[in-house]
């Protein structure tokens, strides 16, 4: 179907363009910018008046709990709540139950997902079998079913040769390894940062160095090894400046944070708030402003939702006993444009860090609007205010740090290989 | 943020910690504390009809027997009906949730519930999720508080050295596992006490404890010098070898409350102690049993601010 969306300011981060351009859509691509192409006769036409347009938002870590974890969530109500937040495209992390070890349970879930048509999904394979971090994979075979990197998600890699041969092996194949830095030691039990508010409630604490020992193991190997690493969900001031001086050595080396670690901090748990019980968890005020001025300096490579929902009856326990994770992809792209407005950030610059940056990381030739690109669409109201009521979420999870905020913008349409798959 | 232990009035609706209590309903809960030593004492009334027909359940996910018991005889020398319930060998084990627990008990019409449990938070959870009429007392959650140990040895403290503001206190001990000790730090900092001391070895301190208000020593020697109270901390047994600690033996060797170490304080000090104590390990008997020991007092005052507590709250509803 051709599709004309007129009037509507134009943001394509990788193209650079911040204009007001009418985008024209065939045969689910790109087919123009700005003038319409010869011939061209629109069978519906989007009045993006006062609108923005932009690429369709890809989020690099969105937990969909399938196969498995049904009862948390389904593909079906986090893919509606994708697309209800202008994402377009995902990546899940390999935890499901059981984890993404094995072909054939990449080819269901990308199956599930492909007759459901709505955000595209690349699934992370597991680094080893079950997440156990002792056996390699069939990487060759698990990239053939559909994953485009390898990740221990959050399980543990306690065993420093078994994370040297998995860099080996997936560098030899060019393949991407997907970290989360964390010593399991100095993490264990723990369920908030070791700062002032972990003391003064008497949370198990984690300890900043429990990431930064994880991240200058991970980032040495991959120096022996030549491995891509992608460092997922940094948290401290310290594990942005390793990976700033690792990025200055020329290290292939790259790194997401989460939005929640973009504006909250571990005094946002007041009076035990279980839905600030994340992981990493909530660090201090310093780290949150190291982790923004990373994002700035380039530093860190992108913006994820880390959308992890959770069920209701696995909150109401006491907070270290309350099940870890939020849910996001309905808050993604407000809270992106509230950080942007926060730092005084161009929309072209603060919008790359959820299109084109993680297109990149993913090697996807997806995140931006040239023409013949796939027209994977978010059209959004900057002007829209809202307020975040958990019932209102698409998401079967409904559990939100961010519960009560006022956020400002709105997804109007979100379009996927050109047809429209959200509108309100 | 509200203080979720204070009602819209300001007026205490439960009690979850010391931290944030206002300094006049602290003083208020030691003023009544006063009233009821004697009744506590049982030396002239024995009962006082404050609770009478309110009905208080004691529900303790962890074990204990001195809390309980005090919680207990509080409340029945208050005429409520006191039901006691262990919960950890029963419902959770059986799968309930802790609030569908509390939910059950609601609908017995529980006026009161007493907490304890292994989790910190564990009493605000149910402090939220419980309608207002019905109150909470924290009796100790994981490593976050336990409000009534520190409120009766404000008072016992109070008993013996009449003012707050002029006073030196240590605590010594495993701060890092203590709730007792963050309860007591709220509470002393609250009262205006101006040097408050903690007394540990690195693995026995949490981080940033001195943003808590107090002052760190690792050494007993410089850290018991002229203070006027010690309050020394259980070392549970669990902690007592591994990571944390190499032995019983060099933790009272370097940490334990000797007589020659208590002569660093100031002459009429006084030595306090939670209970239940390891002699030999954090405390001599010399000490335990001797003339500066008010550890026996303290559980009789006990009995008296958890009766002030209850009688508190039920006169706030």
């Amino acid at each position: 179907m051709n599709i004309q969306i007129k009037n509507g300011r134009l943001i394509d981060p990788r193209n650079k363009i911040d204009a007001q351009q009418d985008v024209f859509i065939a045969e689910r691509r790109i087919a123009a910018i700005g003038k319409a192409p010869q011939g061209f006769v629109a069978e519906q036409v989007i009045d993006a008046s006062g609108l923005i347009v932009m690429p369709g938002l890809m989020d690099v870590a969105a937990r969909l709990r399938e196969p498995g974890y049904e009862y948390k969530a389904t593909l079906e109500s986090e893919m509606t709540a994708a697309v209800a937040g202008g994402v377009t495209s995902l990546s899940c992390p390999p935890d499901t139950d059981p984890p993404l070890d094995e072909p054939g349970l990449v080819e269901m879930l990308k199956y599930r997902a492909r007759s459901l048509n709505q955000a595209r999904v690349f699934p992370l394979g597991a680094l080893t079998y079950g997440l156990k971090g002792t056996e390699l994979t069939e990487m060759i075979e698990l990239t053939e079913a559909g994953c485009k990197a390898f990740s221990q998600a959050d399980a543990p890699l306690t065993d420093t040769r078994v994370l040297l041969r998995a860099m080996q092996y997936a560098a030899t194949f060019g393949y991407r390894v997907w970290l989360r830095p964390q010593d399991s030691f100095l993490a264990k039990n723990g369920v908030a940062h070791d700062g002032e508010v972990a003391t003064r409630l008497g949370l198990p604490p984690i300890p900043v160095a429990a990431e930064t020992i994880a991240l200058a193991t991970a980032l040495q190997l991959a120096r022996e090894t030549g491995v891509k690493l992608h460092i997922c969900r940094i948290s401290s001031a310290a594990a942005v400046e390793l990976i700033r001086s690792a990025k200055r050595e020329g290290l292939a080396v790259t790194c997401d944070v989460s939005m929640n670690h973009v504006h909250l901090t571990e005094m946002d748990i007041g009076f035990f708030d279980a839905n600030c019980h994340l992981v990493p968890p909530l660090r201090s005020l310093r780290d949150r402003d190291a982790l923004r001025a990373g994002l700035k300096d380039g530093t860190i490579d992108a913006i994820c939702s880390n959308h992890s929902p959770v069920d209701e009856d696995a909150k109401q326990l006491p907070f270290a006993e309350a099940e870890d994770g939020a849910t996001g992809l309905e808050l993604l792209l407000p809270l992106v444009l509230k950080w942007a407005g926060q730092e005084r950030m161009p929309l072209l610059d603060a919008l790359a860090q959820v299109t084109i940056n993680p297109a990149l990381l993913l090697g996807q030739k997806i995140g931006h609007l040239a023409i013949g690109a796939h027209a994977d669409i978010c059209v959004y109201d900057p002007n829209s205010v809202w307020k975040v009521e958990p019932a209102a979420l698409r998401s079967q999870g409904k559990n939100t740090p961010f519960n009560g905020y006022e956020m400002q913008g709105r997804v109007r349409y979100t379009l996927l290989d050109g047809q429209i798959v959200f509108q309100q | 943020m509200n203080n979720p232990q204070l009602d819209k009035h300001g007026a205490l609706q439960h009690l979850l910690s010391t931290e944030g209590l206002p300094v006049p309903i602290l003083r208020d809960i030691l003023d009544r504390t006063a009233s009821f030593v004697n009744v506590a004492a049982g030396s002239e009334i024995k009962k006082v009809p404050l609770l009478h027909g309110k009905s208080v359940f004691n529900l303790f996910f962890e074990s204990s027997t001195r809390t309980r018991t005090t919680f207990e005889i509080a409340a029945k020398r208050l005429s409520a009906d006191v039901v006691n319930l262990n919960i950890g060998s029963s419902s959770t084990s059986k799968g309930e949730t802790l609030l569908d627990t509390v939910d059950n008990l609601c609908a017995m019409h529980a006026d009161m519930f007493v907490v304890r449990h292994s989790s910190s938070g564990a009493a605000h959870l149910i402090a939220q999720h419980v309608a207002p009429e019905v109150h909470v007392i924290n009796a100790g959650d994981g490593r976050h508080a336990h409000p009534t140990q520190a409120l009766l040895d404000m008072f016992t403290i109070r008993h013996y050295k009449k003012e707050f503001h002029n006073l030196r206190v240590a605590i010594v001990g495993d701060i890092l596992h203590s709730r007792v000790a963050r309860s007591q730090i709220h509470a002393l900092t609250t009262l205006g006490v101006p040097e408050v001391r903690v007394i540990a070895p690195k693995t026995l301190l949490p981080s940033h404890v001195e943003k808590l208000g107090v002052q760190v020593y690792h050494d007993m020697l410089p850290g018991l010098r002229d203070v006027d109270v010690v309050m020394m901390l259980r070392l549970q047994n669990e902690r007592m070898q591994g990571a944390l600690l190499p032995s019983a033996q060099e933790y009272f060797k370097y940490y334990g409350l000797t007589q020659e170490r208590l002569a660093l304080a100031k002459e009429d000090a006084i030595v306090m102690h939670p209970g239940p104590m390891n002699r030999g390990v954090e405390i001599d008997s010399s000490v335990a049993d001797g003339p500066h020991s008010v550890i026996l007092p303290q559980v009789t005052f006990g009995i008296a601010v958890r009766m002030a507590v209850m009688s508190m709250l039920a006169g706030n509803t």
